[in-house]
């Protein structure tokens, strides 16, 4: 228990930090950060909007005072209003982030589904030409780029084969199934990369599992295969794949970015990628804060799932 | 015998392959090539001909030779904010693990709120307030990838701070710095060659990324992530328009890949044992 408390407390740090942090970036920018905000058309901005625009961000406000104010903003989960229309950030992340969600649940289930017992499948027949095959495949999964990936589905499934629509969104409640099949091509695309990850270290870890002690005292015990791979190998070979999970966060959340782009679909990071064109900074700081604090968030989650898993890890 | 030379060759064909795309991408302005920019109106989306080998873009423009011109800005970018963010990560991680103490707690905090952003989103931010363009791109892909280096140089030090070669040297007076540099730094050469190569593999993706999203390079200079971008307009007239720049980012990340773990089965005896081999 007191390690969980630990482990939130430094999440909670963490979190303040990066607030810290993106609060300041804009005041590290050398000259006046509204101009150069102001500035993407090359001529110079309207000295009245900028004043404007100094106050609305409360930019003219001692520094303390706007740090302040920014944290009692978050704390009510206030993140200021858009520079573009002027309409409450939070509501519309609030709308984007469960599709967000959604998207990353799904890609997460297709890697674990394909990736463990591919890889468990390979290490138990090393050297068979399943193993070989799989090899290739993930090598190339994991170096195509989502983007890419993404596009190529496209590309195939949508304008060749004119099976699946090339993006776009209806509400689950509205159409599930359909819903289902707009989400199906997004989560694909970022999870047979993660796929491939998690098929190379499920193999690697069930490979250093299988000459110990343990696997042999129950192959010797008499159990059945079946029962060796569920209850002796699987479970300490799923520790690794924990790890990795964890570490490939931060490019799962980026994937998410990409891959709502290129397939239309109205999570965070359509918002981001318009509000950074826009250089609408109150727009672009919330949404980074919010997948940031998820970033933390899921972190968080696998070290709890982690010591849940391995008790020696809550010493 | 003759089977290990064989072998030895065909993991050689990534280093073969990257050598190329390298020099390629080195002479490409002084190889006898059309102009990458140069627009030619009248036959927009023209098929493949003896002059134009994969054809031409919306704008006219000869596939081929914006093919090669996207891979020599990417390995550009790519090695660029690799040497940055190299240089700047092994001097803070040897630094850090040599002289322990308030040094490495700041270092190694440092890196962990780098870390605490995902890598895209710090580019985004970045963009944001700096405008899109090669003067954002390299600096930011460098930061990105300053606290890989750092941990690779600081663990590192770490096993070789105390070994009798260093005592040694600083027994017989040398300075703090000619310990850090000229003894240690040769020494831990291998995990951070391999750290470089991964980053230029890992920097060639994040830069297509932003590119496609219209924020990394910008048009009209051809980037493959700008050119996959553009060519989903386009998409139902000129499919192949789509096709060689996934192909050509695709396989210049395998091939970098495959360098990697080459290199890294080579000068890392530790992970053949990993990689299950």
């Amino acid at each position: 228990m007191f390690w969980f408390l630990r482990r939130g407390i430094a999440s909670l740090i963490m979190l303040w930090v990066i607030v810290t942090l993106v609060f300041m970036s804009i005041h590290f920018v050398p000259g006046d950060p509204v101009e150069l905000l102001l500035s993407q058309d090359g001529g110079s901005a309207d000295p009245a909007t900028v004043q404007m625009i100094r106050e609305d961000l409360g930019l003219n406000r001692p520094i303390v005072e706007q740090y302040v104010e920014k944290l009692k903003g978050l704390a009510s989960f206030d993140l200021g209003r858009s520079m573009v229309d002027d309409s409450s950030v939070s509501a519309e992340i609030a709308r984007r982030l469960p599709r967000t969600l959604e998207l990353i649940g799904l890609a997460a289930l297709i890697s674990l589904v394909i990736g463990v017992p591919a890889g468990i499948y390979a290490a138990l027949h090393t050297g068979r030409s399943f193993d070989r095959a799989a090899s290739y495949v993930a090598g190339f999964a994991q170096g195509i780029p989502v983007f890419v990936l993404g596009t190529l589905l496209i590309l195939v499934f949508s304008q060749m084969l004119k099976l699946t629509p090339a993006g776009g969104f209806v509400a689950f409640s509205q159409a599930p199934g359909r819903h289902m099949m707009l989400l199906l091509m997004p989560s694909l695309s970022i999870g047979i990369g993660l796929a491939a990850i998690v098929f190379r270290i499920t193999r690697a870890s069930t490979l250093e599992v299988l000459p110990l002690d343990y696997v042999r005292t129950a192959r010797a015990k008499g159990l059945g295969d079946r029962r060796i791979v569920l209850h002796h190998i699987l479970r300490n070979a799923l520790i690794p794949v924990i790890t990795i999970f964890a570490l490939q966060i931060g490019s799962l959340l980026g994937g998410t970015v990409l891959v709502e782009y290129v397939f239309n679909w109205p999570g965070l990071s359509g918002m981001l990628v318009s509000g950074v064109n826009a250089r609408d900074y109150p727009t672009v700081t919330g949404v980074i804060l919010v997948i940031s604090a998820l970033f933390i968030g899921l972190n968080f989650l696998v070290d709890v799932l982690y010591g849940l898993t391995d008790p020696r890890v809550r010493k | 015998m003759t089977g290990t030379s064989l072998k030895f060759t065909r993991r050689l064909i990534p280093a073969y392959l990257l050598a190329l795309l390298l020099i390629v991408s080195l002479l490409a302005p002084v190889l006898p090539l059309q102009d990458p920019l140069a627009m030619d109106t009248a036959a927009r989306f023209a098929g493949p001909s003896a002059q134009h080998l994969f054809g031409q873009d919306e704008f006219g423009r000869d596939i081929l030779v914006r093919l090669i011109f996207a891979l020599r800005n990417s390995l550009i970018v790519a090695f660029a904010a690799a040497i940055l963010a190299g240089f700047i990560g092994t001097a803070l991680g040897v630094l850090a693990g040599y002289s322990r103490g308030l040094t490495e707690m700041l270092a190694m905090r440092f890196i962990d709120i780098v870390l605490c952003f995902p890598p895209l989103l710090l580019a985004m931010l970045a963009v944001t307030l700096y405008g899109p363009g090669p003067v954002t791109l390299i600096p930011v892909l460098a930061i990105v990838f300053v606290p890989s280096f750092t941990r690779v140089a600081h663990a590192s030090v770490l096993s070789v701070r105390s070994q009798d070669y260093v005592e040694a040297v600083r027994s017989m007076g040398a300075s703090n710095a000619r310990v850090m540099f000229s003894t240690i730094l040769p020494n831990i050469a291998g995990p951070l060659i391999v750290q470089f190569s991964f980053t230029v593999a890992v920097t060639v993706v994040l830069e297509s990324g932003l590119s496609f999203l219209g924020l990394g390079v910008l048009p009209p200079a051809p980037s493959l992530g700008l050119m996959i971008g553009t060519g989903r307009a386009t998409l139902a007239q000129a499919p192949m328009l789509l096709v060689w720049p996934c192909a050509a980012l695709t396989a210049m990340i395998l091939i970098l890949n495959a360098f990697c773990d080459d290199l890294r089965d080579r000068l890392d005896p530790k992970s053949s044992k990993i990689r299950g081999q």
